[in-house]
Protein backbone atom coordinates (compact mmCIF):
# COMPACT_ATOMS: atom_id res chain seq x y z
CA UNK A 1 0.00 0.00 0.00
CA UNK A 2 1.37 3.70 -1.14
CA UNK A 3 1.07 6.53 1.39
CA UNK A 4 -1.00 8.27 -0.52
CA UNK A 5 -3.39 5.36 -0.46
CA UNK A 6 -2.63 4.73 3.45
CA UNK A 7 -3.12 8.56 3.85
CA UNK A 8 -6.54 8.32 2.61
CA UNK A 9 -8.26 5.33 4.15
CA UNK A 10 -6.75 7.30 7.30
CA UNK A 11 -8.41 10.29 5.96
CA UNK A 12 -11.91 7.95 5.44
CA UNK A 13 -11.86 6.84 8.48
CA UNK A 14 -11.59 10.33 10.41
CA UNK A 15 -14.26 11.82 8.03
CA UNK A 16 -16.31 9.07 9.10
CA UNK A 17 -15.53 9.48 13.01
CA UNK A 18 -16.49 13.11 12.88
CA UNK A 19 -20.02 11.89 10.77
CA UNK A 20 -20.99 9.35 13.62
CA UNK A 21 -20.19 12.48 16.16
CA UNK A 22 -21.97 14.83 14.69
CA UNK A 23 -25.00 12.47 14.21
CA UNK A 24 -24.48 11.98 18.39
CA UNK A 25 -24.67 15.18 19.11
CA UNK A 26 -27.52 15.98 16.69
CA UNK A 27 -29.39 13.89 18.98
CA UNK A 28 -28.99 16.40 21.93
CA UNK A 29 -32.07 17.46 21.29
CA UNK A 30 -34.11 14.88 21.08
CA UNK A 31 -32.27 13.50 24.69
CA UNK A 32 -32.98 16.32 26.27
CA UNK A 33 -36.78 16.32 25.62
CA UNK A 34 -36.83 12.35 26.25
CA UNK A 35 -34.71 13.10 29.10
CA UNK A 36 -37.36 15.28 30.49
CA UNK A 37 -40.33 13.63 29.83
CA UNK A 38 -38.82 10.80 31.35
CA UNK A 39 -38.01 12.68 34.91
CA UNK A 40 -41.09 15.00 35.01
CA UNK A 41 -43.63 12.09 34.15
CA UNK A 42 -41.20 9.75 36.84
CA UNK A 43 -41.98 12.04 38.96
CA UNK A 44 -45.55 13.35 38.81
CA UNK A 45 -47.50 10.41 36.96
CA UNK A 46 -47.94 7.94 39.78
CA UNK A 47 -49.05 10.44 41.88
CA UNK A 48 -51.89 10.95 39.91
CA UNK A 49 -52.73 7.22 39.70
CA UNK A 50 -52.61 7.53 43.50
CA UNK A 51 -54.96 10.52 43.53
CA UNK A 52 -57.20 9.00 40.44
CA UNK A 53 -56.74 10.82 37.33
CA UNK A 54 -60.52 12.39 37.70
CA UNK A 55 -60.65 13.80 41.55
CA UNK A 56 -56.59 15.12 40.31
CA UNK A 57 -58.05 16.93 37.21
CA UNK A 58 -61.73 17.22 38.43
CA UNK A 59 -60.98 17.99 41.82
CA UNK A 60 -61.55 21.51 43.57
CA UNK A 61 -59.43 21.14 46.58
CA UNK A 62 -55.61 22.06 46.98
CA UNK A 63 -54.72 20.57 50.06
CA UNK A 64 -51.45 19.17 49.52
CA UNK A 65 -50.57 19.39 53.39
CA UNK A 66 -53.81 17.65 53.85
CA UNK A 67 -52.91 15.00 50.62
CA UNK A 68 -56.04 16.43 48.73
CA UNK A 69 -54.32 17.49 45.03
CA UNK A 70 -57.42 18.66 42.46
CA UNK A 71 -56.36 21.16 40.14
CA UNK A 72 -59.09 21.88 38.45
CA UNK A 73 -58.92 25.42 39.77
CA UNK A 74 -55.17 26.43 38.17
CA UNK A 75 -56.93 24.58 35.16
CA UNK A 76 -59.77 26.58 34.99
CA UNK A 77 -57.15 29.48 35.91
CA UNK A 78 -54.55 29.03 33.22
CA UNK A 79 -57.58 28.60 30.55
CA UNK A 80 -58.77 31.58 31.55
CA UNK A 81 -55.65 33.99 31.17
CA UNK A 82 -54.62 32.44 28.34
CA UNK A 83 -57.99 32.93 26.58
CA UNK A 84 -57.93 36.80 27.80
CA UNK A 85 -54.20 37.39 26.69
CA UNK A 86 -55.29 36.01 23.38
CA UNK A 87 -58.73 38.21 22.96
CA UNK A 88 -56.20 41.20 23.90
CA UNK A 89 -53.03 40.21 22.25
CA UNK A 90 -53.87 38.86 19.09
CA UNK A 91 -55.88 41.79 17.45
CA UNK A 92 -53.41 44.16 18.51
CA UNK A 93 -50.73 42.13 16.97
CA UNK A 94 -53.01 41.67 13.73
CA UNK A 95 -53.22 44.95 12.73
CA UNK A 96 -49.35 46.50 14.10
CA UNK A 97 -48.26 43.62 11.75
CA UNK A 98 -50.75 44.35 8.75
CA UNK A 99 -49.05 47.89 9.30
CA UNK A 100 -45.82 47.15 9.79
CA UNK A 101 -45.73 44.13 6.34
CA UNK A 102 -48.41 46.43 4.31
CA UNK A 103 -48.75 50.32 4.50
CA UNK A 104 -45.53 50.80 6.16
CA UNK A 105 -42.39 51.88 4.15
CA UNK A 106 -39.87 50.38 3.98
CA UNK A 107 -37.46 52.28 5.54
CA UNK A 108 -39.30 52.27 8.40
CA UNK A 109 -40.47 48.48 8.92
CA UNK A 110 -36.70 48.06 8.60
CA UNK A 111 -36.72 50.15 12.24
CA UNK A 112 -39.75 49.36 13.82
CA UNK A 113 -40.01 45.54 13.43
CA UNK A 114 -36.80 45.22 15.81
CA UNK A 115 -37.74 47.53 18.09
CA UNK A 116 -41.17 45.56 18.50
CA UNK A 117 -38.93 42.42 19.22
CA UNK A 118 -36.97 44.10 21.48
CA UNK A 119 -40.24 43.57 23.61
CA UNK A 120 -39.59 39.76 23.31
CA UNK A 121 -36.10 40.62 25.00
CA UNK A 122 -37.53 41.86 28.15
CA UNK A 123 -37.19 39.61 31.47
CA UNK A 124 -40.98 38.03 32.01
CA UNK A 125 -40.08 39.33 35.75
CA UNK A 126 -39.97 42.74 34.53
CA UNK A 127 -43.36 42.58 32.89
CA UNK A 128 -44.85 40.97 36.13
CA UNK A 129 -42.85 44.32 38.46
CA UNK A 130 -44.57 47.01 35.69
CA UNK A 131 -47.64 44.90 36.22
CA UNK A 132 -47.46 45.33 39.89
CA UNK A 133 -46.47 48.46 40.51
CA UNK A 134 -49.21 50.25 37.58
CA UNK A 135 -51.49 47.44 36.35
CA UNK A 136 -52.42 46.27 39.74
CA UNK A 137 -53.09 49.63 40.97
CA UNK A 138 -54.91 51.25 38.08
CA UNK A 139 -57.52 48.09 38.21
CA UNK A 140 -58.07 48.30 41.52
CA UNK A 141 -58.98 52.09 41.47
CA UNK A 142 -60.71 51.59 38.15
CA UNK A 143 -62.66 48.35 38.82
CA UNK A 144 -62.57 47.87 42.33
CA UNK A 145 -61.32 44.72 44.17
CA UNK A 146 -57.33 44.01 45.01
CA UNK A 147 -56.37 44.49 41.98
CA UNK A 148 -54.97 40.98 41.66
CA UNK A 149 -56.88 39.18 39.03
CA UNK A 150 -57.86 37.98 36.06
CA UNK A 151 -58.02 40.85 34.19
CA UNK A 152 -54.37 42.44 35.21
CA UNK A 153 -52.85 38.68 34.24
CA UNK A 154 -54.46 38.95 31.31
CA UNK A 155 -53.34 42.16 30.20
CA UNK A 156 -49.61 41.20 31.07
CA UNK A 157 -49.69 38.07 29.10
CA UNK A 158 -51.34 39.74 26.04
CA UNK A 159 -48.80 42.30 25.80
CA UNK A 160 -46.24 39.61 26.64
CA UNK A 161 -47.34 37.62 23.27
CA UNK A 162 -47.35 40.94 21.47
CA UNK A 163 -43.40 40.53 20.05
CA UNK A 164 -43.98 36.90 19.01
CA UNK A 165 -47.18 36.97 17.07
CA UNK A 166 -46.48 40.24 15.44
CA UNK A 167 -43.30 38.93 13.95
CA UNK A 168 -44.28 35.69 13.00
CA UNK A 169 -47.50 37.26 11.35
CA UNK A 170 -45.51 40.02 9.76
CA UNK A 171 -43.43 36.88 8.04
CA UNK A 172 -46.50 35.39 6.69
CA UNK A 173 -47.97 38.43 5.55
CA UNK A 174 -44.31 39.23 3.60
CA UNK A 175 -44.16 35.46 2.22
CA UNK A 176 -47.89 36.36 0.12
CA UNK A 177 -46.41 37.07 -3.71
CA UNK A 178 -46.75 40.18 -4.76
CA UNK A 179 -49.45 39.26 -7.36
CA UNK A 180 -52.06 38.59 -5.29
CA UNK A 181 -52.33 42.66 -4.24
CA UNK A 182 -51.48 43.54 -7.63
CA UNK A 183 -54.38 41.43 -8.57
CA UNK A 184 -56.82 42.99 -5.99
CA UNK A 185 -55.84 46.30 -6.77
CA UNK A 186 -56.07 45.85 -10.43
CA UNK A 187 -59.56 44.67 -9.83
CA UNK A 188 -60.63 47.69 -8.09
CA UNK A 189 -60.06 47.01 -4.29
CA UNK A 190 -58.92 49.61 -1.92
CA UNK A 191 -55.57 48.35 -0.50
CA UNK A 192 -57.52 47.61 2.70
CA UNK A 193 -59.82 45.68 0.77
CA UNK A 194 -56.83 43.88 -0.84
CA UNK A 195 -55.12 43.47 2.55
CA UNK A 196 -58.33 41.89 4.49
CA UNK A 197 -59.92 39.72 1.37
CA UNK A 198 -56.87 38.56 -0.13
CA UNK A 199 -53.31 39.08 1.62
CA UNK A 200 -54.49 38.05 5.22
CA UNK A 201 -56.20 35.02 3.87
CA UNK A 202 -53.61 33.96 1.72
CA UNK A 203 -51.18 34.06 5.02
CA UNK A 204 -53.63 31.99 7.00
CA UNK A 205 -51.82 29.06 8.08
CA UNK A 206 -48.78 31.34 9.29
CA UNK A 207 -50.69 33.53 11.49
CA UNK A 208 -52.32 30.41 12.84
CA UNK A 209 -48.83 29.58 13.92
CA UNK A 210 -48.09 32.79 15.45
CA UNK A 211 -51.12 32.47 17.80
CA UNK A 212 -50.56 29.04 18.88
CA UNK A 213 -47.25 30.23 19.74
CA UNK A 214 -47.98 33.30 21.42
CA UNK A 215 -50.68 31.04 23.48
CA UNK A 216 -47.84 28.45 24.65
CA UNK A 217 -45.58 31.54 25.98
CA UNK A 218 -49.07 32.53 27.61
CA UNK A 219 -49.71 29.35 29.16
CA UNK A 220 -46.08 28.53 29.97
CA UNK A 221 -45.20 32.04 31.52
CA UNK A 222 -44.63 31.38 35.39
CA UNK A 223 -43.09 34.97 37.16
CA UNK A 224 -45.15 37.61 35.17
CA UNK A 225 -48.68 35.68 36.35
CA UNK A 226 -47.47 35.06 39.89
CA UNK A 227 -46.78 38.84 40.47
CA UNK A 228 -49.93 39.77 39.46
CA UNK A 229 -52.59 36.83 39.34
CA UNK A 230 -53.63 36.73 43.39
CA UNK A 231 -53.00 33.31 43.50
CA UNK A 232 -55.39 32.12 45.25
CA UNK A 233 -56.55 28.46 44.78
CA UNK A 234 -60.12 29.20 43.88
CA UNK A 235 -62.44 28.89 40.07
CA UNK A 236 -62.42 32.62 39.31
CA UNK A 237 -66.03 33.91 38.20
CA UNK A 238 -65.03 37.19 37.52
CA UNK A 239 -62.11 39.04 35.68
CA UNK A 240 -61.75 41.32 38.36
CA UNK A 241 -61.24 37.59 41.23
CA UNK A 242 -57.71 36.24 41.83
CA UNK A 243 -56.50 33.11 40.48
CA UNK A 244 -53.66 31.00 40.47
CA UNK A 245 -52.54 29.18 36.80
CA UNK A 246 -50.73 25.76 36.62
CA UNK A 247 -47.39 27.54 36.63
CA UNK A 248 -47.74 29.77 39.19
CA UNK A 249 -48.68 26.53 41.22
CA UNK A 250 -45.52 24.98 40.93
CA UNK A 251 -43.16 27.81 41.39
CA UNK A 252 -45.14 29.32 44.27
CA UNK A 253 -44.91 26.06 46.19
CA UNK A 254 -41.42 24.43 44.64
CA UNK A 255 -39.38 26.07 47.50
CA UNK A 256 -40.75 24.33 50.67
CA UNK A 257 -42.65 21.39 48.93
CA UNK A 258 -41.56 17.72 50.24
CA UNK A 259 -42.97 14.42 49.78
CA UNK A 260 -46.20 13.88 48.09
CA UNK A 261 -46.57 17.43 48.15
CA UNK A 262 -43.69 17.49 45.71
CA UNK A 263 -45.15 15.07 43.46
CA UNK A 264 -48.43 16.83 43.14
CA UNK A 265 -46.03 19.82 41.88
CA UNK A 266 -44.32 17.45 39.00
CA UNK A 267 -47.95 16.29 38.24
CA UNK A 268 -49.23 19.61 38.03
CA UNK A 269 -46.07 19.97 35.17
CA UNK A 270 -47.11 16.99 33.56
CA UNK A 271 -50.54 18.72 33.22
CA UNK A 272 -49.11 21.75 32.05
CA UNK A 273 -46.85 19.45 29.52
CA UNK A 274 -49.71 17.74 28.33
CA UNK A 275 -51.80 20.76 27.29
CA UNK A 276 -49.21 22.48 25.10
CA UNK A 277 -48.27 19.17 23.53
CA UNK A 278 -51.55 18.58 22.60
CA UNK A 279 -52.32 22.77 21.37
CA UNK A 280 -48.84 22.44 18.97
CA UNK A 281 -50.17 19.27 17.72
CA UNK A 282 -54.13 20.94 17.11
CA UNK A 283 -51.57 23.85 15.17
CA UNK A 284 -49.56 21.27 13.11
CA UNK A 285 -52.73 19.65 12.00
CA UNK A 286 -54.30 22.69 11.31
CA UNK A 287 -51.67 24.11 9.06
CA UNK A 288 -51.20 20.66 7.44
CA UNK A 289 -54.71 20.48 6.63
CA UNK A 290 -54.95 23.60 4.46
CA UNK B 1 -70.50 50.52 -8.69
CA UNK B 2 -72.79 53.38 -7.16
CA UNK B 3 -70.56 56.41 -6.01
CA UNK B 4 -71.52 55.46 -2.75
CA UNK B 5 -70.30 52.48 -2.20
CA UNK B 6 -66.84 53.97 -3.85
CA UNK B 7 -66.96 56.47 -1.19
CA UNK B 8 -67.75 53.81 1.57
CA UNK B 9 -64.85 51.90 0.49
CA UNK B 10 -62.40 54.48 0.17
CA UNK B 11 -63.36 55.59 3.72
CA UNK B 12 -63.22 52.28 5.25
CA UNK B 13 -59.73 51.83 3.38
CA UNK B 14 -59.08 55.06 5.28
CA UNK B 15 -60.00 54.02 8.57
CA UNK B 16 -58.47 50.60 8.44
CA UNK B 17 -54.96 51.99 7.77
CA UNK B 18 -55.29 54.74 10.50
CA UNK B 19 -56.39 52.21 13.14
CA UNK B 20 -53.56 49.53 12.06
CA UNK B 21 -50.71 52.32 12.34
CA UNK B 22 -52.44 53.58 15.98
CA UNK B 23 -52.04 50.23 16.76
CA UNK B 24 -48.06 49.67 15.79
CA UNK B 25 -48.10 53.15 17.95
CA UNK B 26 -49.59 50.98 20.86
CA UNK B 27 -47.03 48.30 20.52
CA UNK B 28 -44.43 50.96 20.29
CA UNK B 29 -45.54 52.97 23.11
CA UNK B 30 -45.67 50.10 25.56
CA UNK B 31 -42.15 49.37 24.98
CA UNK B 32 -41.42 53.58 25.34
CA UNK B 33 -43.59 53.02 28.79
CA UNK B 34 -41.90 50.08 29.98
CA UNK B 35 -38.20 51.63 29.36
CA UNK B 36 -39.45 54.96 31.06
CA UNK B 37 -40.55 53.59 33.70
CA UNK B 38 -37.71 51.86 34.69
CA UNK B 39 -34.87 54.68 34.27
CA UNK B 40 -37.24 57.12 35.78
CA UNK B 41 -37.80 55.46 38.90
CA UNK B 42 -34.53 53.78 39.04
CA UNK B 43 -31.74 55.66 36.61
CA UNK B 44 -30.40 57.98 39.79
CA UNK B 45 -29.03 54.73 41.13
CA UNK B 46 -27.88 53.17 38.86
CA UNK B 47 -23.74 54.14 39.32
CA UNK B 48 -20.82 52.52 38.97
CA UNK B 49 -20.85 51.99 42.18
CA UNK B 50 -23.97 49.55 41.99
CA UNK B 51 -22.26 47.09 39.93
CA UNK B 52 -18.91 46.90 41.99
CA UNK B 53 -20.51 47.02 45.76
CA UNK B 54 -21.57 44.10 47.66
CA UNK B 55 -25.03 43.76 48.38
CA UNK B 56 -26.13 45.22 52.16
CA UNK B 57 -28.93 44.04 54.26
CA UNK B 58 -30.53 41.91 51.91
CA UNK B 59 -29.91 44.18 48.71
CA UNK B 60 -31.73 46.77 50.72
CA UNK B 61 -28.13 49.12 50.67
CA UNK B 62 -25.45 48.60 48.45
CA UNK B 63 -24.89 46.74 44.90
CA UNK B 64 -24.61 43.68 43.15
CA UNK B 65 -21.11 42.31 42.45
CA UNK B 66 -21.18 39.00 43.84
CA UNK B 67 -24.87 38.61 42.09
CA UNK B 68 -23.47 40.36 38.30
CA UNK B 69 -20.22 38.04 38.84
CA UNK B 70 -22.96 34.83 39.64
CA UNK B 71 -25.32 35.87 36.11
CA UNK B 72 -22.13 36.04 33.87
CA UNK B 73 -20.48 32.85 35.24
CA UNK B 74 -23.76 31.33 34.82
CA UNK B 75 -24.79 32.48 31.19
CA UNK B 76 -21.13 31.67 30.17
CA UNK B 77 -21.41 28.21 31.10
CA UNK B 78 -24.56 28.07 29.70
CA UNK B 79 -23.24 28.66 26.22
CA UNK B 80 -20.19 26.45 26.40
CA UNK B 81 -22.26 23.50 27.26
CA UNK B 82 -25.51 24.64 24.39
CA UNK B 83 -23.27 26.37 21.73
CA UNK B 84 -21.32 23.17 20.63
CA UNK B 85 -23.88 20.89 20.92
CA UNK B 86 -26.56 23.83 18.91
CA UNK B 87 -24.18 24.07 16.14
CA UNK B 88 -23.00 20.12 15.86
CA UNK B 89 -26.65 19.75 15.40
CA UNK B 90 -27.13 22.26 12.97
CA UNK B 91 -24.10 21.22 10.85
CA UNK B 92 -25.56 17.65 11.00
CA UNK B 93 -28.91 18.70 9.60
CA UNK B 94 -27.56 20.31 6.75
CA UNK B 95 -24.24 19.07 5.28
CA UNK B 96 -24.62 15.36 6.50
CA UNK B 97 -28.16 14.35 5.68
CA UNK B 98 -30.84 14.14 3.29
CA UNK B 99 -34.52 15.21 4.10
CA UNK B 100 -35.81 11.95 5.84
CA UNK B 101 -37.13 10.66 9.11
CA UNK B 102 -33.63 11.07 11.01
CA UNK B 103 -34.16 15.00 10.48
CA UNK B 104 -37.87 14.73 11.16
CA UNK B 105 -37.06 12.89 14.24
CA UNK B 106 -34.41 15.85 15.04
CA UNK B 107 -36.41 18.40 13.86
CA UNK B 108 -39.23 17.40 15.99
CA UNK B 109 -37.85 17.13 19.34
CA UNK B 110 -36.24 20.30 18.87
CA UNK B 111 -39.54 22.23 18.21
CA UNK B 112 -41.03 20.21 21.31
CA UNK B 113 -38.16 21.46 23.44
CA UNK B 114 -38.74 24.69 22.11
CA UNK B 115 -42.18 24.67 23.03
CA UNK B 116 -41.82 23.67 26.66
CA UNK B 117 -42.15 26.47 29.36
CA UNK B 118 -39.29 27.54 31.32
CA UNK B 119 -40.66 26.30 34.74
CA UNK B 120 -41.02 22.46 33.41
CA UNK B 121 -37.21 22.75 32.60
CA UNK B 122 -36.69 24.16 36.59
CA UNK B 123 -38.34 20.96 37.30
CA UNK B 124 -37.07 18.73 35.49
CA UNK B 125 -33.18 20.63 36.35
CA UNK B 126 -34.28 20.31 39.87
CA UNK B 127 -34.61 16.19 39.60
CA UNK B 128 -32.33 15.41 37.69
CA UNK B 129 -29.16 17.86 38.52
CA UNK B 130 -29.74 19.15 41.84
CA UNK B 131 -31.23 15.72 43.13
CA UNK B 132 -30.06 13.04 41.17
CA UNK B 133 -26.71 13.64 39.52
CA UNK B 134 -25.88 15.23 43.66
CA UNK B 135 -25.25 18.52 42.32
CA UNK B 136 -27.22 20.43 44.60
CA UNK B 137 -28.44 24.12 44.06
CA UNK B 138 -25.38 25.24 41.88
CA UNK B 139 -24.06 27.32 39.43
CA UNK B 140 -23.49 24.34 37.46
CA UNK B 141 -26.97 22.67 37.70
CA UNK B 142 -28.68 25.87 36.21
CA UNK B 143 -26.46 25.94 33.55
CA UNK B 144 -27.16 22.63 32.45
CA UNK B 145 -30.50 23.39 32.82
CA UNK B 146 -29.98 26.59 31.02
CA UNK B 147 -28.06 24.85 28.45
CA UNK B 148 -30.85 22.53 27.49
CA UNK B 149 -33.11 25.57 27.63
CA UNK B 150 -31.64 27.17 24.55
CA UNK B 151 -30.68 24.66 22.77
CA UNK B 152 -33.57 24.86 19.86
CA UNK B 153 -32.79 28.17 19.42
CA UNK B 154 -29.19 27.60 18.71
CA UNK B 155 -30.02 25.16 16.56
CA UNK B 156 -32.54 26.74 14.35
CA UNK B 157 -29.89 29.85 14.20
CA UNK B 158 -27.22 28.02 13.14
CA UNK B 159 -29.44 25.72 10.77
CA UNK B 160 -30.54 29.48 8.98
CA UNK B 161 -27.16 30.62 8.80
CA UNK B 162 -25.32 27.68 7.43
CA UNK B 163 -28.14 27.69 4.82
CA UNK B 164 -27.58 30.59 3.92
CA UNK B 165 -23.63 29.77 2.40
CA UNK B 166 -23.82 29.21 -0.94
CA UNK B 167 -23.39 25.83 -2.35
CA UNK B 168 -20.68 26.76 -4.47
CA UNK B 169 -17.92 27.81 -1.81
CA UNK B 170 -18.59 24.23 -0.72
CA UNK B 171 -17.78 22.69 -4.35
CA UNK B 172 -14.99 25.12 -4.72
CA UNK B 173 -13.40 23.49 -1.42
CA UNK B 174 -14.17 19.98 -2.29
CA UNK B 175 -12.55 20.57 -5.90
CA UNK B 176 -9.28 21.70 -4.32
CA UNK B 177 -9.27 18.17 -2.44
CA UNK B 178 -10.46 18.98 0.65
CA UNK B 179 -12.59 16.38 2.73
CA UNK B 180 -15.99 17.57 3.82
CA UNK B 181 -14.94 18.11 7.53
CA UNK B 182 -12.06 20.12 6.27
CA UNK B 183 -14.54 22.03 3.64
CA UNK B 184 -17.26 22.52 7.09
CA UNK B 185 -14.50 24.05 9.82
CA UNK B 186 -12.31 26.18 6.64
CA UNK B 187 -15.06 27.46 4.87
CA UNK B 188 -18.32 26.95 5.67
CA UNK B 189 -18.66 27.82 9.69
CA UNK B 190 -16.25 31.22 8.78
CA UNK B 191 -19.00 31.97 6.23
CA UNK B 192 -21.89 31.62 8.55
CA UNK B 193 -20.60 33.22 11.56
CA UNK B 194 -21.80 36.52 11.65
CA UNK B 195 -25.45 34.16 11.83
CA UNK B 196 -24.20 31.99 14.55
CA UNK B 197 -23.29 34.62 16.57
CA UNK B 198 -26.05 36.38 16.35
CA UNK B 199 -28.10 33.55 17.68
CA UNK B 200 -25.78 33.20 20.50
CA UNK B 201 -26.69 36.65 21.46
CA UNK B 202 -30.15 36.20 21.34
CA UNK B 203 -29.32 33.04 23.65
CA UNK B 204 -27.46 35.36 25.88
CA UNK B 205 -29.82 37.69 26.55
CA UNK B 206 -32.43 34.63 27.01
CA UNK B 207 -30.38 33.13 29.61
CA UNK B 208 -29.66 36.29 31.51
CA UNK B 209 -33.47 37.19 32.08
CA UNK B 210 -34.47 33.56 32.52
CA UNK B 211 -36.01 33.38 36.31
CA UNK B 212 -38.31 30.49 36.91
CA UNK B 213 -35.74 27.53 35.85
CA UNK B 214 -32.62 29.35 37.26
CA UNK B 215 -34.13 29.83 40.95
CA UNK B 216 -34.89 25.65 41.43
CA UNK B 217 -31.26 24.90 39.79
CA UNK B 218 -29.17 27.49 41.24
CA UNK B 219 -30.55 28.90 44.28
CA UNK B 220 -30.67 32.61 45.79
CA UNK B 221 -27.07 32.80 47.48
CA UNK B 222 -25.75 36.28 47.84
CA UNK B 223 -22.28 34.96 48.40
CA UNK B 224 -19.70 35.93 45.66
CA UNK B 225 -19.45 32.22 43.90
CA UNK B 226 -15.69 30.34 44.36
CA UNK B 227 -16.48 27.46 42.43
CA UNK B 228 -19.23 26.00 39.40
CA UNK B 229 -21.01 23.96 41.80
CA UNK B 230 -21.90 26.98 44.37
CA UNK B 231 -25.08 27.88 44.51
CA UNK B 232 -25.46 31.60 43.69
CA UNK B 233 -28.21 34.14 42.88
CA UNK B 234 -28.98 35.57 39.02
CA UNK B 235 -30.08 39.24 38.63
CA UNK B 236 -33.06 37.64 37.49
CA UNK B 237 -33.92 36.24 40.45
CA UNK B 238 -32.03 38.59 42.62
CA UNK B 239 -34.35 41.65 41.01
CA UNK B 240 -37.51 39.09 41.46
CA UNK B 241 -37.21 38.19 45.46
CA UNK B 242 -36.44 42.40 45.98
CA UNK B 243 -39.88 42.96 44.13
CA UNK B 244 -41.87 40.11 45.24
CA UNK B 245 -40.58 39.98 48.82
CA UNK B 246 -40.92 43.39 48.97
CA UNK B 247 -37.43 44.13 50.43
CA UNK B 248 -36.47 47.90 48.29
CA UNK B 249 -38.57 48.29 45.77
CA UNK B 250 -35.79 51.22 44.74
CA UNK B 251 -33.37 48.31 44.79
CA UNK B 252 -35.33 46.43 42.56
CA UNK B 253 -36.27 49.35 39.69
CA UNK B 254 -32.45 49.69 39.84
CA UNK B 255 -31.64 46.18 39.25
CA UNK B 256 -34.53 45.89 36.61
CA UNK B 257 -32.92 48.75 34.88
CA UNK B 258 -29.39 47.26 35.10
CA UNK B 259 -31.14 43.62 33.54
CA UNK B 260 -32.66 45.35 30.99
CA UNK B 261 -30.47 47.61 29.40
CA UNK B 262 -27.42 44.53 29.50
CA UNK B 263 -30.03 42.44 27.77
CA UNK B 264 -31.10 45.48 25.65
CA UNK B 265 -27.72 46.26 24.75
CA UNK B 266 -26.72 42.58 23.68
CA UNK B 267 -30.14 42.31 21.83
CA UNK B 268 -29.07 45.46 19.86
CA UNK B 269 -25.43 44.24 19.14
CA UNK B 270 -27.54 41.25 17.74
CA UNK B 271 -29.36 43.11 15.59
CA UNK B 272 -26.70 45.30 14.10
CA UNK B 273 -25.07 42.21 13.42
CA UNK B 274 -27.98 40.94 10.79
CA UNK B 275 -27.98 44.34 9.30
CA UNK B 276 -24.58 44.39 8.33
CA UNK B 277 -25.23 40.54 6.98
CA UNK B 278 -27.95 41.87 5.34
CA UNK B 279 -26.50 45.03 3.48
CA UNK B 280 -23.30 42.99 2.62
Amino acid sequence: MSDTERSSTHLGRREENIRLGLLAVAFSAVFVLALIILFVFQAGVPLIWKTGLGPFLGGLEWGPTRGQFGILAMIVGTIQVTLGALLLGVPLSLLAAIHLSEFAKPSTRVVLKPLIELLAAIPSVVYGFIGVVVLVPFVRETFGGSGFSVLTAAVVLGVMILPTVISISVDALQAVPHSYREGALALGATPWQAVTRVVVPAARSGIVTAVVLGMGRAMGETMAVIMVAGNAVVVPTSPLHPCRTLTSNIALEMAYAAGDHQKALFATGVVLFVMIFLLNALATALVRRR
Amino acid sequence: MTPETRQDNLRWNRLGQRLCLGMTMAVVAVLVAILAYLVWHGGDRLTIGFFLDFPKDLGREGGILPILVSTMVLAVLALAIAVPLGIGTAVYLTEYTREGWVTTVIRFGAECLAGIPSIIFGLFGFILFVVHLGLGWSILSGALTLACMVLPTIIRTSEEAIKAVPAVLRQVGFSLGATKSQVIWHIVLPQARRGIITGVILALGRVMGETACVIFTTGISMEMPTSPLDSARSMAVHFYLLAREGISMEMANTTALALVGMILLINTAAAVLVARRSSR
